[in-house]
């Protein structure tokens, strides 16, 4: 009897090293190590020709300058072939006068799908829902952000995370909640009782030992 | 496909890419910056260039075969 490997299904989590792939899109085969270096947001949606994913490349496209400011690229995902693909972005630059600029996977045999996690069979057997894993020059998956078919992505928020992020990573920060470019950032807490009787003397904006910010 | 077309010839970016080795672009990195091509476009580019024998690689390095030479004289 002949042997059927079974697909690898998975979700990488936030920490880990995103699963490699080479993949067919609408610019060539491309391989996540390709993007090593830059950061990434990849997304998948659920299928080309569809009224909410075509509002949403409209709005990745309009990041995507601001995007590529960051060091940050895009690259699109859903199970449709790449013609459908090339139909698709062709259609929209047609009647909507968008033109997409970046990569889309043409995930047919679902294999980057699933080994992102990207499939949830309550939700569609056939088709992507709306992810979101931005993803950091190591190729280490820095957030994940999961949207159900019926949802279109909020895309002020992906450039807030990847800010955040970024920010996070350069001065050993952490950002509060709604923060935003410009806004004070939190100190990260002492981990002792002398570092507590000592950050409160740092000069941080404390309203406690434990909750300091700062501008930067 | 970004540098090849089907039919075995490099397309426009292909021949940015070939042109930029000539010149003495040699890493990815080097070619990114001399074509404007963002990174992951010419590292999946130089693959595909490779794999049409138009580029030959030797550690992080590429030259141009003599297949390729021909095609930019």
């Amino acid at each position: 009897m002949e042997s059927s490997k079974k697909p690898e299904v998975g979700l990488p989590l936030i920490g880990e090293k995103a699963p490699d792939f080479e993949a067919v899109t609408t610019q060539g085969t491309l391989k996540l190590s390709d993007f090593e270096g830059s950061w990434l947001v990849m997304f998948s949606h659920p299928a080309d020709f569809t009224p909410v994913c075509t509002t949403e490349f409209i709005a990745f496209t309009k990041i995507y300058g601001e995007l590529q400011k960051r060091n940050t690229e895009l690259l699109g995902l859903s199970v449709d072939s790449v013609s459908s693909h090339i139909a698709w972005v062709r259609n929209v630059e047609e009647k909507m006068g968008v033109k997409i600029p970046f990569p889309i996977i043409a995930d047919l045999n679902k294999e980057v799908s699933n080994k992102f996690g990207m499939i949830h069979p309550a939700q569609s057997k056939t088709e992507t829902v709306r992810c979101v894993f931005i993803i950091d020059p190591e190729s280490k998956i820095r957030t994940i952000l999961y949207y159900p078919l019926t949802t279109g992505r909020n895309m002020n928020e992906i450039l807030r995370i990847v800010d955040a992020l970024q920010t996070t990573d350069k001065h050993k920060v952490a950002t509060p909640a709604n923060w935003n470019v410009g806004d004070p950032v939190v100190v990260p807490p002492p981990n002792s009782t002398e570092g507590a009787e000592e950050r409160v003397k740092e000069g941080y904006d404390c309203k406690d030992w434990y909750l300091c910010f700062k501008k930067l | 496909m970004p540098c090849v077309s089907p039919d075995g010839k490099p397309t426009k970016s292909g021949m940015a890419t070939l042109s930029a080795i000539k010149n003495g672009a040699s890493t990815p990195e080097a070619v990114s910056e001399k074509t404007g091509q963002p990174l992951f476009k010419v590292r999946s580019g130089l693959r595909e260039l490779a794999k049409a024998e138009l580029v030959e690689q030797k550690d992080e390095n590429y030259k141009l075969t003599s297949k390729a030479e021909q095609l930019l004289s």
